[in-house]
């Protein structure tokens, strides 16, 4: 779906996804890491499942919520990625113990 | 912005919003001598027009266009200004005591502010085709965003559909950058073309005009571009795969697709103006709520001010001069010994007016159609985060819902965690359309902090006053 320009800096950045580590450009957000790195599906809709990814980018539709370090339901479009992130996607209606 | 910022308790002026207005604001109030806090929630400055502009991977000029790097005056300005930016600072919540929560680092802050200008721009207007929660269907503007602080261009089969400015300015910067667009599906309706010719005076004098020609040209010379589309879909199982559209009343056309860039204008973004119970009214040209305003951006909640698209939308160039007016205000109010600082409420007045000119023509010409606002088919959804269709709506307004409040209390339209910026314009337009009243009189969400979800756990860190600990504490 997208391809990164050639003068894009080669600095990177690991972080987990769903446990697997991945480099990912230093400088992106979670949510432009994410669909950088082709992760499909990004997300399943809480009532019915179905799947769903990022769609406005700017804090608007809350489609790109991920779990970040822990803490879920954060907006991956808003967060820069950090070295030793651990991102999870979200599948379906959270759990209260997460 | 690396490190925790240092949050004073209190400011003379915050605002709320880094892009145009909010930089423009912010450097003017600092300049005239008043505390300045700016706080956005983005991860650095510019808004959406000018995102990542001083973090952008993209350094060929011409791919962005000049407009775009206009954005660093401003930044310059406000850097050499002394007033303080705190980059990924969610506000959630203001008080009509001006009492603004501030979400930052995981951390709640409470800041008193004497004046408050909002200055949270715009968002792309609900587009709600079949199929449009699809991955693999986003919006025009995400996609810049993905270009301007990523350095990501669209590339395989992508169709960008709809109307409006941001829809062609994207198409040429994709051909800038070497990405691929496949066709762009043009919904303006044929009737806007000659609607909007009675306007054209007007427009001949914006700076606009010109650009607005090259661009269309430069476009329509390197891709293929299909007018008059009046249908269109998005298919596919677990993602996109096809988009079906028809112009007219010509059959239905396939074209296989990995990415559809939908686009049909930007409304202001109202969540927080709203929530602080700020008077607004429907706007009938553009189709969207609009705060009540003065001429200097002053709501209807006195110390609180609106600047730039969230108050109408009028572009950038009239969002940073209604920041340096919304300013001007609260240094007429704070400090008016330090208005010899500022340039004359006149000549700023008559710049607001020249960067507003010929507005009524593009607000006219891109008018998205009825028919991609209110969607036709039931099955369609209206509420992404609920799932809710259009035929659940229109079921609710035969059974007597007046308007939106109430379709949250039977469907929990507008009740996800997007607090129905994704829903809300559908569900007051459509129950308008169903009752044949309008959107005036249907209303909106009522809208309550907080206006972005938040952790408990931040809440109950929060510093309390005794009278709020006496309030809820028994014994």
């Amino acid at each position: 779906m997208f391809r990164r320009l050639p003068e894009t800096s080669a600095a990177t950045v690991t972080v987990s996804i769903d446990g697997a580590d991945v480099q990912v450009r230093a400088g992106d957000t979670v949510a432009a890491a994410l669909l950088a790195a082709g992760v499909h599906p990004y997300r399943a809709s809480t009532v019915s499942g179905a799947p769903r990814a990022p769609y406005c980018m700017m804090g608007v539709c809350f489609e790109c919520l991920v779990t970040v370090d822990g803490v879920g339901n954060r907006q991956g479009c808003l967060i820069p990625v950090r070295e030793g992130m651990r991102i999870e996607t979200q599948h379906g209606k959270r759990e209260a113990h997460r | 912005m690396n490190g925790a910022p240092v949050f004073e308790n209190t400011y003379d002026v915050a605002v709320v919003g880094a892009g145009p207005a909010g930089l423009a604001a912010g450097a003017t109030a600092a300049k005239a001598g008043l505390t300045t806090i700016v706080l956005d929630e983005n991860p650095a400055p510019g808004g959406q027009i000018y995102r990542a502009i001083t973090t952008t991977p993209v350094r060929r000029e011409e791919i962005l266009g000049e407009d775009y790097w206009d954005g660093q005056k401003l930044i310059q300005e406000f850097q050499s200004s002394g007033a303080q930016l705190v980059s990924g600072a969610t506000v959630w919540s203001i008080s009509r005591a001006l009492e603004i929560n501030v979400s930052q680092g995981g951390k709640t802050h409470l800041i008193n502010a004497r004046w408050i200008i909002l200055a949270t721009g715009a968002q792309e207007r609900p587009f709600p085709i079949p199929g449009w929660t699809l991955p693999g269907v986003m919006t025009a503007g995400g996609a810049q965003t993905l270009l301007k602080a990523s350095g990501l261009v669209p590339s395989g089969r992508v169709i960008l559909a709809g109307t409006g400015p941001l829809l062609w300015l994207l198409a040429a910067q994709i051909l800038r950058a070497g990405g691929d667009i496949t066709a762009i599906l043009d919904t303006t309706p044929l009737e806007n073309y000659v609607r909007a010719l009675r306007q054209l005076p007007g427009f001949l004098l914006s700076p606009y005009f010109a650009k607005g020609l090259r661009l269309l040209t430069e476009v329509r010379r390197k891709t293929r571009v299909i007018k008059g589309v009046t249908k269109l879909e998005a298919q596919g199982k677990d993602k996109l795969a096809e988009v079906l559209f028809a112009t007219g009343s010509q059959p239905a056309t396939r074209m296989a697709a990995d990415l559809l860039l939908l686009h049909q204008g930007v409304v202001p973004n109202v969540n927080l103006a709203m929530s602080i119970g700020i008077d607004h009214r429907w706007d009938e040209l553009q189709l969207c709520w609009v705060p009540v305003l003065d001429q200097y951006g002053n709501s209807s909640v006195p110390g609180i001010a609106i600047a730039g698209d969230g108050a109408g939308i009028s572009g950038a160039l009239a969002a940073a001069e209604r920041g340096r007016l919304a300013a001007y205000a609260a240094v007429k109010a704070l400090k008016p010994e330090a208005l010899s600082h500022l340039p004359a409420e006149q000549i700023l007045l008559q710049a607001l007016a020249k960067a507003q000119a010929g507005r009524a023509f593009l607000d006219t010409l891109y008018q998205p159609p009825k028919h991609f606002r209110i969607p036709e088919k039931n099955e369609t959804l209206v509420c992404r985060c609920e799932e809710v269709t259009a035929g659940q709506i229109r079921e609710m307004v035969a059974l007597g819902c007046e308007g939106p409040n109430q379709l949250k209390s039977f469907l929990r339209c507008g009740m996800g965690p997007c607090q129905g910026r994704l829903c809300g314009l559908t569900a007051t337009e459509m129950i308008a359309a169903e009752r044949n009243v309008s959107p005036q009189q249907v209303g909106y969400y009522r809208l309550r902090p907080p206006i972005k979800p938040i952790q408990l756990a931040e809440i109950a860190a929060m510093p309390q006053s005794e009278t709020a600990v006496k309030a809820v504490v028994r014994g």
